[in-house]
């Protein structure tokens, strides 16, 4: 039982990850991303390419996966993305379904559309045991792992000059600006470092959750569910949510599979019926 | 509250002027008969090409039933395949169980999507642009996965096998050309957008375009939000289930993939192409979108995904609007008599 629980927490986290970069873009800059799952993927196809054509250990992958999908975010951002910002919800969607799949296509025929394999490290395989509970030891890696991340992304909004400037650019562009500001720097920064989690998360989730040119559409709603079910005024809210979403899941899989999906799906109506502004944020 | 005030239709106003207006712009226009009569005329002048034609006029309701909710309310919607599948659904298993007669089976289909769509509606009354979409979706992800695990029902991943559809009104057999199949599904096409546009072009059509421009604005002036969009999203998931009963009564098979997340991706697509807000944008976005999928996939068999995407995003990047106005230009008035309001 606890061991599933754990799993979940597993999960949660990875999920937090890979939605961090989503909750700032889409949570707090209001622009809404669908193509987010594409540079998730775009760090798993990395590692998996390096790992298993360059013999580049495992260890160095997830460093380079956050740059190859930063590298990528940077260059979206400022050849296509910031013309979206000022557009409507429906262009901003229709947008990045079209990048959706041409994603898909395009890893389609680079990669084949066959599911991705890594193989772990040693050190990583296997699971230890506490007391009554056996514990994955890759599942411990990625929670230590996305633990740091989250604790580091907290501490650079709260407490850095970046996460100031990033947070009066988000309440106010125009005024930010007018304070010195350097708002389009700031949120192309934001949104290259957002996809270079992403791929950060996608190299990491390669073994767990698999790896598959449909990858973006398939968690697409997964990343949709963290940043809006867990609103949209801190990143405390969306790791709740991932948490809540990654433990739900895993448990309602183990425990009543026959359901499949419909616990996460009716779980996210019931909660956007109930609390349309998301589960953790302060009443509008 | 401010809900509850009298209703005020906007064109109960007796004067003289704005009605005049109003009933000028709901008049006939030729291009519109034009545009009808050569629908028909296909049925003479491309007899081999009728199973294209069927598809084309089916996606065509589709798309002018995502048409009613996106460009009349302003709804944002990322799974209308849900209505289309369950149409497509029910008229599989209605016939499966006895009812094969098409008509019936089509009405009755309609009527079941109507009421799923009644009951997703109120969810889509609350929230934000991204709150309906995420609803949306669930909705049409839930019927998925739905249709997937009920497959003693369904078929499951296998699709319904054994759809077995009767004559039209017992006389007029479906055929292999798919003479039969474009008649049914552009006549009741042809009857469905008749209505749309009766409905359009009534006080309560005015109503919706005013609460999409502004909410607030139309509420205070005692349009009672809610009600209408109901209305208007259970009248689409009518037309978005029909869509779906011909899709299943010309082919006589339904599989999962009349739930597929593409399939509410090509509607909304059709609708880029085409124009929304003028109810012709799904029927011509339908032929241009159909004409443009059978040359690509003709070049790139596996990555007609691709293309889709690679349109979708330079039309948004140019700007629809820019884009279309270039293209349209040579047919600006022939647009205008269609009723298209630039802005």
């Amino acid at each position: 039982m606890l061991t599933i629980l754990f799993d979940g927490i597993a999960y949660g986290m990875l999920l937090f990850v890979l939605a961090a970069g989503l909750a700032v873009t889409l949570g707090l800059m209001n622009f809404v991303n669908l193509a987010h799952g594409a540079f998730a993927m775009a760090g798993g196809y990395a590692t998996v390419v390096l790992m298993n054509r360059f013999g580049v250990p495992f260890l160095a992958c997830l460093p380079l996966a956050f740059l190859f999908s930063a590298a990528l975010g940077f260059i979206a951002e400022r050849t296509l993305y910031r013309h979206m910002y000022e557009r409507s919800h429906l262009d901003q969607v229709l947008f990045s379904i079209g990048l959706v799949f041409m994603a898909i296509a395009a890893t389609d025929y680079l990669m084949g559309s066959q599911q991705q394999n890594i193989r772990l490290p040693a050190w990583l395989q296997g699971r230890i045991a506490m007391g009554d509970v056996t514990i994955g030891l890759y599942r411990l890696f990625i929670v230590v792992v996305c633990g740091l991340m989250a604790l580091g992304l907290q501490w650079v909004l709260a407490k850095t000059r970046f996460g100031s400037q990033l947070r009066a650019a988000v309440d106010d562009r125009r005024v930010a600006r007018g304070l010195g500001i350097p708002v389009v720097k700031v949120f192309a920064i934001t949104f290259a470092f957002g996809s270079g989690l992403a791929g950060l998360g996608g190299a990491l989730g390669a073994e767990i959750v698999g790896l598959d040119p449909t990858f973006p559409l398939k968690f697409m709603l997964y990343f949709l569910i963290v940043v809006t079910v867990g609103g949209t005024s801190s990143l405390t809210g969306p790791l709740l949510a991932a948490l809540l979403l990654g433990v739900a899941d895993v448990m309602g899989k183990y425990l009543v599979p026959q359901l499949g999906a419909f616990i996460i799906y009716a779980m996210m109506l019931a909660v956007l019926m109930i609390r349309p502004q998301g589960l953790f944020a302060r009443g509008r | 509250m401010l809900n509850k005030l009298p209703e005020q239709p906007a064109s109960t106003t007796e004067a003289l002027s704005p009605a005049a207006f109003l009933q000028a712009k709901a008049a006939w226009r030729w291009p519109e008969i034009l545009f009808w009569i050569s629908a028909f005329g296909l049925i003479l002048l491309l007899p081999n090409r009728h199973l294209l034609l069927n598809e084309i006029a089916i996606l065509g309701l589709f798309a002018l039933s995502l048409d009613l909710i996106l460009g009349y309310a302003g709804i944002v919607s990322l799974g209308h395949a849900a209505f289309f599948g369950v149409g497509a659904y029910a008229a599989g298993l209605l016939s499966k169980h006895g009812i094969s007669e098409p008509v019936t089976g089509l009405v009755l289909s309609g009527a079941i999507a109507g009421l799923t769509g009644f009951l997703a509606s109120f969810m889509i009354l609350r929230g934000s642009d991204l709150t309906r979409l995420m609803v949306t979706l669930g909705v049409a992800l839930i019927l998925h996965e739905l249709a997937n695990r009920l497959d003693w029902i369904t078929g499951g991943a296998d699709g319904l096998l054994g759809v077995t559809i009767g004559p039209i009104f017992g006389r007029f057999d479906f055929d292999f050309a798919g003479t039969t199949a474009y008649v049914y599904s552009l006549t009741t096409t042809f009857l469905l957008f008749l209505l749309a546009r009766h409905v359009v072009q009534s006080p309560f059509g005015l109503s919706l375009k005013a609460l999409k421009d502004n909410r607030l604005r139309a509420s205070t002036i005692g349009i009672a939000p809610n009600r209408r969009l109901i209305a208007i999203y259970t009248l689409a998931a009518v037309y978005a289930g029909m869509a779906g009963a011909l899709l299943t009564q010309t082919t006589q098979f339904v599989s999962l993939e009349v739930l597929d997340f593409a399939r509410s991706a090509d509607a909304l697509l059709v609708l880029v192409i085409g124009g929304s807000g003028y109810l012709y944008g799904g029927l011509i976005g339908a032929v241009a979108f159909k004409l443009m999928k059978d040359v690509l996939s003709a070049m790139t068999p596996a990555y007609w995904i691709f293309w889709m995407g690679f349109i979708l995003v330079i039309l948004v990047l140019i700007g629809r609007d820019r884009l279309m106005a270039m293209l349209a230009k040579p047919f600006v008035p022939l647009l205008r008599l269609l009723g298209v309001r630039r802005p």
